[in-house]
């Protein structure tokens, strides 16, 4: 047996030579890259929702898990396309959201941060465990004709999807710096973002104002949603796993910022993508933690943010 | 309540009951209490909901054919508890079942859960079946109560080291070089310990070992680690959400080693997995717990809970059916629903009228040592035992051709 | 002074608890109940008194927890000297998050991330070092006898928690009553003029982070001793984390006994919710977050501002 090892030795490259290959390397920033474009658009409506109300959206992966649940179903159900179903549900989460901020969130604070902080982490068990309830714990996924297709990006294969969801980000940023610089609301929601005692004054319906944000944050992830599934799946637990990164995306980008939300999307998935290749992929997600401590302790305003 | 005053009683019931009719007498017999505990909330819900499916099935079952004959055909009563997949929560439905008068308790599952909830249960004298807890730390620490039906990881992956050689022999050796790819808690990062320190001595190099988090959103950079590894042997020990991410981008990458052969968990094991995503499942091979194909209760088990809406039969389920049906056994034999008889009971077991692979049981130290696991591989859409051969429906497909 | 009675009552109360009653549910409730009380108040001294919200309590809980497990296992130390030790580490570990955090001037919600990624950066550590088990976690061998801090029945836990908690309630007592705590508060209501009135709010809020870091670490060893087993997940989760803050924050942030309150109504809560709907899997679940909500919609100064009438 030691003569045969001794035999096919010769025939493997050695193992470590694989960390110089640049082509690897240039395959996983791409990877990281489109990893890093669904990172960003979950992160898109949190830094709304952080960089108006101020509060930390506890809630924001339960929400994620139910926009998930929406796309699996008009996909079983009616048979639509992911991605024929952005009309749908990025309305039906605006709506979701609005209403939420109004029947609950804004009601129960008394303009408390600590208190919309623990009504969001109550918001979310009642979804994880509604949605445990309603639709069993198993995992479910979707197959598109699309799913196993890959793009071939000089020599690095990418899948379909994330492909798809690298522009979708790109589109999602632009329509939402449009909705917030050219809009009468946009103005509103700027507004009551600097200083919401001086919006109130001048006759802004900050409730409104907020809940329309909340909305719009939650309309994010209802396109996040559409993205993601094809190339991900979804159980009750499934926006766990995205919440953290999220935020060290919004504080990283600058909270409020919608282009450091999305840079900080592609720097965060490509630092995690080139951590794991290095450190392993365990422990290279300390990576994503080292920076995100280093920016909160010299620059907590976010490589794009203004001081607050 | 004092041993006493419950042996009056016990003997005050069998005296009523002795004297009616066959009919009544199965209605007049006390219910005996079954802790059946597993985590149907939280990060692990979806094993633990299966797990309490198999139990509840066998209770059904026990009970709809006459209850435990030895005790006047005594009805068994489950006592449901949710560990929300946290330890803490597990002691404290066992404080509970044990107020309750469980005679026994069936689970929990994960293995952090079982040490807690054997611990807790060896409090008051509970016999605590469990159901599948593969750390082999919950049946070496001594406790009395403990009785582990399956194997543990040691033994799964020594039969997986074992069954990779034999295929790999009669196949003159096409493989050479692995990559072990593993979730990062107790059960992968003991599997892939087992397997790294003893693959090297059969013959085998052992490439590289990627350790993962869970959830892991993306497994593009390890599928591209193994196209430059370029292993013969790709071997997964992880859950079942990373387990298809993997495969799918395995899939998209075109990477196509001579076998994927995973140990505790995979394609090979899940019927779901091949159902969803029957094209990246063919052709993998999986070490795992598994029914003894050739055995009619376990294929009719099968149907049973594929008729289910949208239930699949996974080993969470056979595995609970089954020791309930163990315990069951016990409490006949034992003609008792007091713990220490059962616990004798256990101890003692023979029992053989399971559909596992295992033999009579025979319990050393709490654990069966007749467990173990068998080799599956998914052919032609299908999952088929191909190894140990006793219980083989296949010649195993090896190496792979894609 | 009437605190400080209230204190001796709840622990006479408590001790005297086993000699009445002999249920395991309860006395494992009310140990838990003991248990959740320290960490809320742990979160308390640096969150209600101190106004420094933090999401990464875990980071001090789980430092306590393997303090606990690696000094028995790889050092052969006792239990009874480990607990201090381990306590002593959880010091150490808030006085550097906080001097980092506190130098750079980190406040409100900044300081609450920079928290949680501490707690996550040492659960990937824990993770990763053969040290602290790695993955497969940290299994403290059986060895009965309360001489190991291992007790046979729930008595010996319960008074366990019982003096951890009595701890935690009696510094908070102190920081009502001190001037030390007369600093914190004036640190808490308005950082700069604290400083104008001559309080170094740096080591002010350093003190309290260093004492709340050395409370959860006995949390985390009491845990190590009564469950026996750690994982980086359950040292360094965000789940316990959570914890800490849910009990001090829905009993009222800043008293004495709102940690108390919370852990109590929190483990009913769990406990009714747990028992009364077992066969439907979310359920319990569901209402026990609604009545969190609920909760906090009717009582925002949390349980403890309805003693004290309108401010």
């Amino acid at each position: 047996m030691i003569f045969w090892i001794k035999a096919t030795k010769k025939l493997n490259p050695p193992a470590n030579l694989f960390m110089l290959d640049p082509a690897i390397i240039f395959a996983s920033v791409l990877n990281g890259l489109t990893t890093g474009a669904v990172y960003a658009l979950i992160a898109l409506g949190l830094t709304l929702i952080y960089g108006v109300l101020h509060i930390i959206n506890f809630a924001h992966g339960a929400a994620l898990m139910m926009a998930l649940y929406g796309v699996y179903f008009l996909h079983e159900k009616l048979g639509l396309d992911p991605y024929v179903s952005l009309p749908i549900m990025v309305p039906a989460m605006f709506a979701a959201g609005y209403l939420l901020y109004r029947g609950v969130i804004g009601r129960a604070s008394h303009g408390k941060d600590e208190n919309i902080l623990l009504i969001t982490l109550g918001l979310s068990i009642i979804l994880e465990n509604a949605a445990l309830y309603f639709f069993k714990s198993d995992t479910l996924s979707i197959d598109t004709p699309y799913t196993l297709s890959t793009v071939n990006i000089f020599g690095a294969m990418i899948a379909v999807p994330k492909v798809v969801a690298f522009f979708g980000a790109l589109a999602t940023t632009v329509v939402l710096l449009l909705v917030i610089g050219k809009t009468s609301l946009g103005r509103a929601i700027r507004a009551c973002a600097k200083e919401r005692q001086g919006a109130r004054l001048v006759g802004i319906d900050v409730d409104h104002v907020f809940a329309m944000s909340f909305g719009i944050g939650l309309a994010c992830l209802g396109a996040a949603a559409c993205f993601l599934l094809p190339a991900y799946y979804v159980n009750p637990q499934v926006g766990n796993g995205f919440v953290l990164i999220a935020f060290t995306i919004v504080v990283l980008g600058g909270m409020g910022s919608f282009v450091g939300a999305l840079i900080g999307g592609f720097l965060i998935g490509v630092v995690e993508s080139l951590g794991g290749l290095v450190l392993g992929e365990s422990l290279g997600q300390i990576g994503i933690f080292v920076i995100f401590i280093v920016v909160l302790l010299f620059r907590p305003q976010g490589l794009f943010g203004a001081r607050a | 309540m004092t041993q006493r005053r419950q042996f009056l009683l016990n003997t005050a019931a069998v005296a009523a009951t002795a004297a009616l009719p066959l009919g009544a007498r199965a209605q007049g017999a006390p219910a005996i209490k079954v802790g059946v505990l597993h985590p149907v909330t939280g990060a692990l819900a979806y094993s633990g909901n299966l797990s309490r499916l198999g139990a509840q099935i066998a209770i059904d079952e026990i009970n709809a054919a006459g209850g435990i004959k030895g005790m006047g055909g005594a009805k068994l009563q489950a006592l449901l508890g949710d560990a929300q997949s946290k330890p803490e929560i597990g002691v404290a439905e066992v404080e509970k079942m044990n107020e309750q008068g469980a005679s026994a308790i069936v689970g929990a599952y994960a293995s952090a859960i079982c040490l807690a909830t054997t611990q807790a249960a060896a409090k008051y004298n509970i016999p605590h079946v469990v159901d599948v807890g593969v750390a082999d730390q919950i049946v070496t620490r001594g406790l009395k109560n403990t009785f582990r039906f399956g194997p543990g990881y040691k033994i799964t992956t020594e039969a997986a080291i074992n069954n990779l050689h034999i295929m790999n022999t009669v196949a003159r050796k096409p493989a050479r070089t692995v990559m072990i790819i593993h979730e990062e808690s107790l059960f992968g990062t003991g599997t892939a310990n087992l397997l790294a320190s003893q693959l090297p001595g059969m013959g085998y190099e052992v490439k590289e070992i990627v350790k993962h988090a869970n959830p892991t959103r993306d497994f593009n950079n390890i599928v591209l680690k193994m196209k430059s590894i370029n292993p013969d042997i790709v071997i997964p020990a992880n859950y079942y959400n990373e387990y298809a991410l993997l495969l799918r981008t395995m899939k998209q990458q075109n990477v196509t080693p001579k076998a994927v052969f995973s140990v505790l968990g995979g394609a090979a094991s899940s019927f779901k997995f091949v159902k969803e995503y029957a094209d990246a499942a063919n052709g993998v091979i999986d070490v795992n717990h598994w029914y003894n194909p050739k055995d009619k209760r376990a294929l009719a088990l099968r149907k049973k809970v594929e008729a289910m809406q949208g239930q699949f039969y996974t080993y969470e389920v056979f595995l609970n059916y089954q020791c309930v049906y163990l315990l069951a056994d016990a409490i006949e034999r034992a003609k008792s629903s007091k713990r220490e008889d059962i616990i004798n009971a256990l101890a003692s077991s023979t029992w053989d009228k399971h559909f596992m692979p295992y033999g009579p049981t025979k319990f050393v130290n709490g654990q069966n040592t007749g467990a173990m696991p068998l080799t599956m591989q998914v052919l032609k859409g299908d999952i088929k035992v191909i190894l140990p051969n006793t219980y083989a429906e296949s010649e195993p497909v090896f190496p792979w051709k894609a | 002074m009437r605190s400080l009675a209230a204190i001796a009552i709840l622990v006479v109360a408590v001790a005297a608890l086993p000699l009445f009653v002999s249920s395991g549910v309860t006395l494992g409730f009310v140990t838990m109940v003991l248990y959740a009380t320290l960490l809320g108040q742990a979160w308390n001294i640096l969150g209600g008194f101190g106004g420094q919200f933090s999401f990464g309590h875990a980071v001090f809980f789980g430092t306590g927890a393997y303090a606990m497990a690696v000094l028995q296992m790889r050092f052969g130390f006792n239990a009874w000297l480990a607990l201090p030790c381990a306590m002593a580490l959880g010091a150490v570990a808030g006085t550097l998050l906080g001097a980092l955090s506190f130098r750079y001037g980190l406040r409100g919600s900044y300081f609450a991330l920079v928290t949680l990624a501490f707690a996550e950066v040492f659960r990937i550590l824990a993770n990763t070092f053969d040290f602290t088990g790695a993955g497969v976690g940290l299994q403290l061998p059986l060895q009965e006898g309360a001489g190991a801090m291992q007790f046979a029945g729930e008595t010996g836990y319960l008074y366990l928690a019982l003096a951890l908690a009595t701890i935690s309630l009696l510094f908070a007592w102190w920081l009502k009553h001190s001037r030390y705590g007369a600093w914190l508060a004036a640190v808490r209501d308005n950082e700069d003029s604290a400083a104008a009135l001559g309080v170094n709010a740096f080591r002010v809020k350093l003190a309290a982070i260093t004492v709340s870091g050395a409370l959860m670490a006995a949390g985390g060893a009491f845990y190590v001793q009564k469950f026996h087993y750690i994982d980086p997940h359950l040292a360094y989760g965000a789940a316990i984390s959570v914890e800490a803050l849910l009990s001090a924050i829905i009993g009222g942030m800043g008293t004495i006994f709102g940690p108390l309150l919370g852990a109590v109504v929190l483990h009913g809560l769990g406990e009714l919710t747990r028992n009364s709907l077992s066969s439907a899997p979310g359920a319990s679940l569901i209402i026990y977050g609604a009545l969190l909500v609920l909760i906090i919609m009717f009582m925002p100064r949390g349980i403890a501002g309805l003693f004290e009438g309108k401010r």
